[in-house]
């Protein structure tokens, strides 16, 4: 049946969501923009 | 980048200097950069011109004790939370980050750019704070420790639970819509009573939880307001999402046709978007503010008995102790000069726009500024001793006394939560006494009532208009503090304005009256040079391509000279002129004397702000009245009132005589909005009805304000007000098209004719008419940016 399977599927959107938000990746959005830019010939080490 | 340029900081390179750096600073900043193979910083950035300029502070030198806010987590790392001041862009960042992770025993140091917070992590027995951050403060960004667990980490924490509030709702309501839409299509071809009951349990599956989890930020505000005795929006809206989802599960399990589980849930995802956007607009604005603040903090040196130095809070030194103030360092503490000669300028305190002379056995003030030479004090006073204490305790004392001012949407709510319930009652008992219906179904006709009424667009006819002005305003540097501001501006009819630092730009610049000549000018601003008095610098931008003369030596709190030629630069006394022989009116002055020559006389004035003049002819042309409160002398305010076209003018105000101005004019019934920057002004933007300073203003004074603005033009005023007036009227319009899509579909839903699909067709469609009427602010461009006619 195809109920469980879209709830599934939204279910794990979700959960992917909440886990972004609690590791922090939506603390920062500016500076994410910003970062992307930076070509890593001398990375600065924690900068993943 | 051109020649004229620094290559450190891209500010201009005073003229007398060259290899391409305008400051000892910036050249070491830039040779640091180099050494370490960072420079493709350099190519990387774009400057922002708003930003503070990347110029190392004269004394970032001296060690700065970040030891007090080192935490060390027991495993032989320590951390060190910070606020940055000077971050330009994403280059930044990475210039920071690279710089900490070559140092020494550095783990993890990470920028955070939204928020311009930086955290390092080092091991502690490799490692000191102040050598591992020396090399970022020498490149000329500054840094403040701050403790994570005091700033800001409320709003943080209430936001994070609106976002996941968010999410769960959103998860919930559009796979409830999914099954929603195939049971509306059942009723239209056939779907079985079991097919239905099926997709009903599912739903009720789905929202059950989710509902009782995104419920509590409005259900807590709701007990919070009912044990306070009165009723807010959220009142209705718990109850109304509670009872639907409580009669939808009834429904489900007795086989019932209707069930208004994706009405709930859906007006709770609404409800949350709303709370969510006007959270967050409104904890940028307060971030930056608290950036602001921290950094203005003034830190004090305070020098031991065996002579070291130390940088301390002004409220952790003791009286009695010895203090050192370098020059162009703003005093901390009330105290008594020991040793030294300088001029201090008051104006923040007082208004008072020319600095005062002061040497040994005088007082100084908390709040005032060191001009010309390093000064050392007794400290007499700290913390709540300080006059400036004293001022601030003005300032609360005014703030007790402003009246209470409720928000419209709360105005709106004390009567429309009372008429909703009433409403639903009086439909339940139609239902039962007159229809002689069995209360079940009576029960669903009120819960029907509670839906549709359920203030879906009236919750978000506020909140997005606020959002969208206060989002317009922040991009053009204006910061909206305070929740009920922008509709407090809107009621303003009256304006007073302070005059330094405010209608002026609180600077000194040279007028040109024709005494003298360029040669004359190039010559005295070669003395000029040497200095960092104000009037010297302004002598000195009028003079740009001046070269500094040899062998100048500066006499604090007299003046310069160049011994070996007699020129002298300074004051009328410095330079011998006598008292009797000048028929010049008062006012800032430099004498330039010359051996043989008759002494020159360059006369200054505080300029006022570009567009001042402009802003009050328009003030006056939107029907507001314009008045002028100076702490200054009657000759200078009289002058900038006539130059501003202020008709209303009163000089030599103290901070208790603006305030008493204030009740006068709030007791004729009118409402003032205040602007000014002053400490003297704190007491005044307290009592104001709606007030405002700019982000130059002391920290006393902006976290009085309402509003703070950025920028050296006064626009922004205007800008407020318009923006302010055009989002009243959207906000009641708002409330109009709410209230009219009630007056339609009420009727319909105490009819008992309103099933699920009409719902939520009737709540989609009317929330995005009043985001749509919204959205028509951020559309149309800032007219008033240009405040030409």
């Amino acid at each position: 049946m195809l109920i469980p399977v879209a709830l599934g599927l939204g279910l794990v959107g979700l959960i992917a969501f909440l886990w972004a938000m609690k590791s922090g990746q939506f603390d920062d959005l500016d500076g994410a923009a910003h970062r992307i830019l930076f070509d890593d010939d001398d990375p600065p080490r924690s900068g993943a | 980048m051109t020649s004229s340029l620094c290559l450190h900081c891209g500010g201009a390179i005073p003229a007398g200097l060259d290899g391409g750096f305008c400051c000892r600073g910036c050249e070491g900043a830039y040779g640091l950069v180099r050494d370490l193979g960072l420079e493709q910083y350099y190519s990387r950035r774009a400057v922002d011109p708003a930003a503070r300029p990347l110029r190392p502070d004269e004394e970032a030198g001296l060690a700065h004790d970040f030891s007090a806010h080192v935490m060390e987590d027991g495993k032989g790392e320590a951390s060190l939370h910070l606020m940055i001041e000077g971050l330009h862009c994403g280059a930044c960042i990475w210039l920071i980050e690279a710089l900490l992770n070559k140092q020494p025993g550095v783990t993890w140091a990470r920028v955070n750019m939204t928020t311009r917070r930086l955290v390092v992590r080092w091991r502690a027995a490799e490692a000191e704070p102040g050598a591992l951050l020396a090399p970022v403060l020498a490149v000329g960004y500054r840094l403040v420790p701050y403790d994570p667990e005091r700033l800001g980490d409320q709003t943080q924490r209430q936001e994070k639970e609106l976002l996941r509030a968010m999410a769960i709702a959103g998860f919930a309501a559009g796979n409830v819509m999914l099954l929603s839409v195939s049971v509306w299509a059942g009723h239209f071809s056939y779907m079985g009573p079991a097919t239905r009951g099926l997709m009903h349990w599912i739903s009720a599956l789905i929202v059950l939880p989710a509902v009782a989890w995104c419920v509590r930020p409005f259900a807590r505000s709701a007990i919070s307001a009912l044990r306070a005795g009165r009723t807010n929006m959220d009142v209705p809206i718990t109850i109304g999402v509670t009872l639907a989802s409580l009669m939808s599960l009834w429904e489900t399990i007795h086989g019932g046709e209707y069930a208004y589980f994706d009405s709930a849930i859906t007006l709770l995802f609404f409800l949350l978007i709303g709370r969510y956007l006007d959270s967050r607009a409104r904890g940028r604005a307060r971030t930056t503010v608290e950036h602001l603040l921290a950094l203005d903090a003034t830190a004090v040196t305070v020098v031991e008995a065996d002579g070291t130095q130390r940088l301390m809070p002004p409220h952790k030194v003791s009286p009695g102790a010895r203090v050192l103030v370098a020059a162009g360092e703003r005093i901390g503490i009330d105290g008594t000069i020991v040793d030294g000669v300088s001029d201090v300028d008051t104006s923040l305190l007082t208004g008072e726009s020319l600095p005062a002379q002061v040497k040994a056995g005088e007082k100084v003030f908390a709040g005032t500024l060191n001009l010309s030479a390093p000064l050392r004090l007794t400290v007499a006073a700290v913390g709540e001793r300080t006059l400036l204490a004293e001022i601030v305790r003005m300032m609360e004392v005014a703030e007790q006394g402003r009246a209470r001012y409720v928000a419209l949407a709360d105005r709106v709510s004390r009567w429309y939560a009372p008429v909703v319930h009433l409403a639903a009652i009086l439909t339940f008992s139609g239902w039962t006494l007159l229809g002689g219906a069995p209360w079940q179904v009576a029960l669903l006709h009120a819960v029907a009532v509670l839906i549709i009424t359920c203030p879906c667009a009236l919750a978000l006819a506020v909140p997005v208009v606020q959002v969208i002005a206060s989002g317009r305003l922040l991009r053009q540097g204006i910061l909206v503090k305070s929740a009920t501001a922008l509709e407090r501006f809107a009621d303003a009819d009256h304006v007073v304005f302070d005059k330094t630092g405010t209608l002026t730009l609180g600077k000194a610049q040279l007028v040109e009256d024709g005494g003298w000549g360029a040669e004359d000018l190039a010559e005295a601003a070669g003395l000029a040079l040497a200095s960092r008095h104000p009037l010297a610098r302004a002598l000195v931008a009028a003079a740009p391509n001046a070269r500094l003369a040899d062998g100048v030596a500066e006499i604090p709190g007299r003046g310069l000279e160049v011994a070996a030629s007699g020129i002298r630069l300074g004051s009328r006394t410095f330079v011998g002129v006598d008292d009797a022989q000048t028929s010049h009116d008062v006012g800032p002055e430099l004498w330039l004397a010359r051996p043989g020559r008759p002494p020159l006389r360059f006369a200054f004035s505080d300029a006022p702000r570009p567009d001042a003049a402009q802003v009050v002819a328009r003030l006056k042309a939107m029907g507001l009245t314009v008045e002028l409160l100076s702490g200054d002398r009657p000759v200078t305010a009289r002058k900038v009132a006539e130059e501003l076209g202020i008709d209303d003018w009163r000089a030599g105000c103290a901070p208790a005589d603006k305030c008493a101005r204030l009740a006068e004019l709030a007791a004729q019934g009118k409402k003032v909005l205040m602007i000014g920057d002053g400490l003297n002004d704190a007491p005044a933007l307290a009592a104001a009805h709606v007030s405002m300073s700019p982000s130059t203003a002391v920290d006393v004074s902006q976290t009085a304000a309402d509003v703070v603005f950025q920028g050296g033009r006064l626009a922004p005023v205007v800008e407020c007000l318009e923006v302010a007036r055009t989002s009243r009227t959207l906000v009641k319009q708002n409330f109009m098209l709410a209230l009219g899509y009630n007056i339609f579909t009420v009727p319909l839903a105490v009819a008992g004719m309103v099933t699920p699909l009409i719902a939520a067709i009737a709540m989609s469609t009317s929330s995005l008419v009043v985001i749509g009427n919204a959205l028509r602010l951020s559309g149309r461009k800032g007219r008033a940016g240009v405040v030409g006619g």
